[in-house]
């Protein structure tokens, strides 16, 4: 599997850390209910088929990306950095 | 039929042609009292116990592929005891307890061997953890010895004592440990449970789980609707998708796991030797081969395939413990889906769906548990309450932080 990072180009994997689902977003930590928590720190959609995920280039650009990939064939379809991802999703909550 | 050194030799005369298949190939029925969803190892023995020690034969066990396609014949067979919590311990304990009477018990070699498990430590803060968890191990009634460096180079003397990384200072042993054939786990839970008139139908894949009144009423599969009075899922790595049937979201995350078996050799190691800081462990099978491995990839997976870094790593592993292992050859390797939990231990339990229950959150340690994990989801099926032994692995600990954490990694399944 090779990851083409933004930055760097296509790497080898072994050259990323992994973190996980990129869908759960953190609740606020003051405001939110104990299950609305646990949903998040436990549950997972684990889903077989495309998957958005955090993975992070330490031995490249140490930037976070947020991969697109298929976890049946572990084919990539889109790659994009985590920053670019999390002000989108900004903006379309302010919207 | 009884399997014994007379039909063996029997059957030697008679030129082999008398074998019996070792359990029936069967259409499934239209209704039963309990689905085991799941062939694997841990389905199959829940069928056994089901049968064996609470009399409900009227058992169907569903595979969607073949008996032992699944990680009952993608594992590394080893089987051991050595946990340090309380929520553990007597479970895996009696899981060994079941794999000395196994054979016996099922009538059917499993090549179980007690040959030894040994961790290595290379630190005196290593040292100390495993001194306290062989103590939790003899506090509890297992076995453990604290081996010095000496001791440990008795067993492996082949080994680099002096790396400069992780020099060798001793280990913690679990001679009951040791290794199961894996394959015939699986052919003999299933010879044994198809005996007691369970119905193991294979190429039958679940694709749907009805419910009546929160209640489960049976399953749709590839062959048809199956009434059943209770659904047990025993599935590993496809553990969040049937959940997904009935809406259930797991704390579980499916990653590939990789293993690996060497070229066959003459007796090199008579042990099971882990090197848990450099990511790799080893055994010898029968055949000679040396079968290896170390960590999941790390990501999420469905593949039964892993990715070449992984594989380097653990080769790296490997020659830092063992120069040797450079002059052998790779003749294959494989994966398979492991149910990573997000404390790394497993669930074994009732759900909020009346008639429902799960096995499930394995991690790559699901095969030493089989018998144990059997014996305990049959309990919880046929009795509708949890099995002493099991009574920790509830699904709804990380609700309430009850949470048994063995490594004390996290909820970050990949590095557990």
């Amino acid at each position: 599997m090779r990851i083409r990072c933004p930055h760097c180009g296509e790497r080898d994997n072994g050259e990323f850390s992994y973190l996980g689902d990129a869908a759960p977003v953190r609740p606020d930590g003051m405001e939110a209910e104990a299950a609305a928590m646990h949903d998040y720190v436990y549950l997972r959609d684990n889903p077989a088929g495309a998957i958005r995920e955090l993975w992070y280039h330490g031995a490249g650009c140490r930037g976070w990306l947020v991969v697109t990939r298929d976890t049946r064939t572990h084919a990539i379809s889109d790659v994009a950095p985590a920053r670019d991802v999390a002000l989108a999703r900004r903006k379309g909550e302010a919207a | 039929m009884r399997y014994s050194v007379f039909s063996v030799l029997g059957q030697a005369l008679r030129g082999q042609r008398d074998w019996k298949p070792h359990w029936r190939d069967v259409a499934p029925r239209t209704e039963y009292d309990v689905v085991i969803v799941g062939g694997g190892g841990h389905g199959l023995a829940t069928a056994y116990y089901l049968a064996k020690e609470h009399g409900i034969t009227n058992v169907a066990v569903l595979e969607k592929s073949h008996v032992g396609s699944g990680n009952v014949g993608r594992n590394t067979t080893i089987v051991r005891s050595n946990y340090g919590l309380a929520g553990n311990i007597p479970f895996y304990e009696h899981a060994m307890k079941l794999w000395e009477g196994l054979e016996a018990d099922i009538n059917y070699n499993a090549m179980v061997s007690q040959r030894g498990v040994l961790n290595l430590f290379h630190s005196d803060a290593q040292r100390d953890a495993y001194a306290r968890r062989g103590n939790a191990m003899r506090m509890a009634g297992v076995d453990g010895e604290l081996l010095d460096r000496e001791g440990v180079r008795a067993m492996v003397p082949f080994i680099d004592f002096d790396n400069a990384r992780f020099p060798v200072k001793g280990g913690l042993l679990q001679r009951r440990g040791g290794t199961v054939r894996h394959d015939a786990v699986a052919w003999g839970y299933a010879r044994a449970a198809d005996e007691r008139g369970v119905d193991i139908v294979q190429n039958c894949a679940v694709t749907g789980i009805r419910r009546e009144n929160g209640r489960v009423t049976g399953v749709e599969t590839s062959r048809g609707f199956i009434r059943a009075g209770k659904v047990g899922i025993s599935v590993a790595g496809s553990s969040s998708l049937l959940a997904g049937m009935v809406d259930m979201r797991l704390p579980i995350e499916s990653h590939v796991l990789q293993a690996f078996v060497s070229e066959g050799v003459k007796p090199l190691i008579d042990c099971v030797m882990t090197f848990g800081a450099g990511h790799f462990y080893v055994s010898q099978s029968d055949k000679g081969g040396l079968v290896f491995g170390g960590d999941i990839d790390g990501y999420n997976s469905y593949a039964q395939r892993g990715n070449l870094a992984t594989i380097e790593d653990v080769m790296e592993g490997g020659m830092a413990l063992w120069p040797g292992l450079g002059r052998l050859r790779l003749l294959r390797h494989w994966g398979g889906i492991m149910d990573m939990s997000m404390d790394g231990s497993p669930i074994i339990d009732r759900t909020d769906i009346g008639g429902l229950y799960l096995n499930a959150g394995w991690c790559y340690g699901g095969f030493k548990a089989t018998p144990a994990a059997g014996f305990c989801f049959a309990h919880t099926i046929a009795r509708d309450e949890p099995h002493p032994v099991s009574a920790a692995y509830r699904l709804d600990r990380f609700a309430t932080g009850h949470l048994i954490d063995e490594k004390g990694m996290g909820a970050q399944p990949n590095l557990h």
